[in-house]
C-alpha cells in the first residue's frame, strides 16, 4: 500500500485527513465517495467524465503540482456556478505521491 | 390513453434492454423519456465516448450502443413517448397502473419499470435565490417559441454552443439579445463563435464578458437584471431588460419519482436483489443505475441482468396462472410482434445416392 494524507473540507466546512491510496488509480472525487465526506448523489454524478460539476472543489494547497486542465475540464467550468480562479474538478485528479498534504475543499452543491 | 404490458420510465441501455427480454416472453413494452430521443446518459451525455466493459464488446461507442439496442429491440416494436417526464403514478382498483407524463400523456400498465438512472434530464438553473419567483414570468430555461421574444430585449447567460446558437438566432427577432459569460472565451463550434464576434461587432449583440447575472429584479415580472462584473460586487450593474434566459446545459435530477412513495436511499430507489429488483410498491421494479442494494454496481451490464431477471417475475405478475420456462434464442429464435422471425439456420438432412 502507498497511501498519501490529504485533507478534505467537506461542504458543511468540516475537515477531515484522510488516507488516499495512490496505487488504485483513483481520483479525488472517488476518495470524497470512498469516505463518504458527501451524500451519494451529490457528487460524481456523471461518474468522473467531467461531464457535471458535482466534484468541483477548490484546490487550496500543490495547485502547481496538479495536471493541466483538459478541454473537458474547462468546458464544464465554464458552465458551473461558484467557479474560483482555484475551482477544479475533482475527478480529474489522480492521487499521486506528491499531491501528500494536499488540501482541497468541496464546492456548494447545485442542481 | 396508451395501454402496455410494461411502461419502461427511462429510455436509457437498461430500458431499451428490458424490450428486448419482454418480447421475448410476449409482452409488450411502452417507454417514457424526458429527453427527445432514446439513450438516456448514452445519448445525452457522452455518445462520442468509448465504452470498454460491454461484455462481447472490446470498444463500442455509446451511441452505437444505443443504435445497436434500438436495432435490436425493433422486432418488439416498443412505443415511446418521448420529450415528456413521467409525472405521477396512481394504483387504479383493477390492480393496474396509470403513469401521466408532465404533457398530461396517460399510460396504463399492470407492470411499471422503473429504469431512470440518475433521474430526467433537467436545465441546470443558475444559483440567484429569487429566480424561482420569475418563471415564466421573464425567466425561461428553454426557448419553446421564439416568438414570444419578438421586439423584446433578452439577456442570456452561459458560454456553450446553445447559448451562442440562441443569441445568433434571437438577433434577428428580438429588439437587443445581450450575452453574458463568465468569461472571455466561448466554448462552442468555431462557426457560431466567430459569427457572435461579428454580430457583437456590429452591434446585433451586445456581448458581456467576464460577468455574471446575480440577481433579479421586478415587482411581478422580470424588470431587469443585475450583472456584476469581474466578479466584484462593487462593479454591479442595474441592467432593464424583459427576458433573462440562462443556458448551463442540463443535469439529472431524480424529479417526480422521488414522491412516488418509493422508499429512497442515497439518491436511489431499493430493490429486493434477492429476487426480482421489485421496490415496496408490488408491480413497480426498478432496474439499472436508479436502484440500489447492497453490492449494487452502477454499470451497464448489471442494468442488463436486471432487466432480463425483472421480466420474468413480470410475466409471473401478469399470467399468474401461467407456467414460463426459459428459452435460449440460440434454440428458439426471436419471433417479433411486426412478423419478424430470426432464426438459426436448420440443418439440411439429405442423402447423397
Amino acid at each position: 500500500m502507498s497511501d498519501i494524507s490529504i485533507t478534505i473540507i467537506d461542504r458543511e466546512g468540516e475537515a477531515h485527513t484522510v488516507e488516499a491510496p495512490t496505487d488504485m488509480n483513483m481520483n479525488l472525487m472517488e476518495v470524497v465517495r470512498m469516505h463518504e465526506l458527501a451524500p451519494e448523489g451529490t457528487i460524481g454524478i456523471c461518474g468522473g467524465m467531467a461531464m457535471c460539476a458535482s466534484c468541483q472543489c477548490y484546490v487550496l494547497s500543490h495547485e502547481h503540482l496538479l495536471p493541466e486542465k483538459s478541454y473537458e475540464e474547462e468546458d464544464m467550468l465554464d458552465q458551473a456556478f461558484f467557479v474560483k480562479n482555484n475551482s477544479r474538478l475533482g475527478c480529474q485528479i489522480n492521487m499521486i505521491p506528491e499531491l501528500e498534504g494536499l488540501e482541497v475543499k468541496l464546492a456548494p452543491f447545485t442542481t | 390513453m396508451i395501454k402496455t404490458d410494461i411502461l419502461i420510465i427511462g429510455a436509457g441501455p437498461t430500458g431499451l434492454f428490458a424490450v428486448f427480454e419482454a418480447g421475448l416472453l410476449k409482452l409488450k413494452c411502452h417507454l417514457i423519456d424526458a429527453l427527445p430521443i432514446p439513450g438516456g446518459q448514452c445519448a445525452e451525455i457522452y455518445p462520442k465516448k468509448p465504452i470498454y466493459d460491454i461484455p462481447g464488446f472490446p470498444e463500442v461507442l455509446a451511441g452505437d450502443l444505443v443504435d445497436n439496442l434500438m436495432e435490436q429491440i425493433k422486432p418488439f416494436s416498443p412505443g415511446f413517448t418521448l420529450g415528456d417526464r413521467a409525472e405521477t403514478l396512481e394504483k387504479l382498483e383493477d390492480g393496474t397502473f396509470l403513469v401521466t407524463s408532465s404533457r398530461g400523456v396517460k399510460h396504463n400498465a399492470p407492470v411499471v419499470v422503473i429504469a431512470g438512472g440518475l433521474g430526467s434530464f433537467e436545465p441546470r438553473k443558475p444559483p440567484i435565490p429569487v429566480i424561482s419567483q420569475y418563471e415564466d414570468k421573464g425567466v425561461a430555461y428553454i426557448i419553446r417559441d421564439p416568438e414570444v421574444y419578438r421586439d423584446k430585449s433578452v439577456v442570456i447567460a452561459g458560454g456553450g454552443d446553445s447559448a451562442l446558437d440562441w443569441s445568433i438566432f434571437l438577433s434577428n427577432i428580438a429588439k437587443e439579445v445581450s450575452l453574458v459569460h463568465r468569461r472571455k472565451d466561448f466554448r462552442g463550434a468555431l462557426d457560431s463563435v466567430e459569427k457572435v464576434e461579428e454580430l457583437s461587432k456590429i452591434g446585433k449583440i451586445n456581448l458581456i464578458t467576464d460577468a455574471e447575472v446575480v440577481d433579479l429584479k421586478g415587482e411581478d415580472a422580470l424588470d431587469a437584471v443585475v450583472i456584476r462584473h469581474n466578479g466584484n460586487a462593487e462593479e454591479e450593474e442595474v441592467k432593464p431588460t424583459d427576458h433573462f434566459i440562462p443556458l448551463f446545459g442540463l443535469s439529472p435530477k431524480l424529479g417526480p419519482i422521488g414522491d412516488w412513495g418509493l422508499e429512497i436511499e442515497k439518491n436511489a430507489i431499493k430493490v429486493d436483489n434477492a429476487y426480482d429488483y421489485q421496490t415496496n410498491i408490488p408491480g413497480v421494479y426498478a432496474i439499472g443505475d436508479v436502484n440500489t442494494y447492497p453490492g449494487k454496481l452502477k454499470l451497464i451490464l448489471c442494468g442488463f441482468h436486471e432487466a432480463a431477471i425483472m421480466c420474468q417475475s413480470a410475466y409471473q405478475r401478469i399470467y399468474p396462472e401461467k407456467k414460463y420456462v426459459m428459452k435460449y434464442t440460440t434454440v428458439s429464435g426471436v419471433s417479433g410482434f411486426d412478423g419478424s422471425r430470426k432464426e438459426a439456420k436448420r440443418e439440411v438432412v439429405k442423402s447423397i445416392n
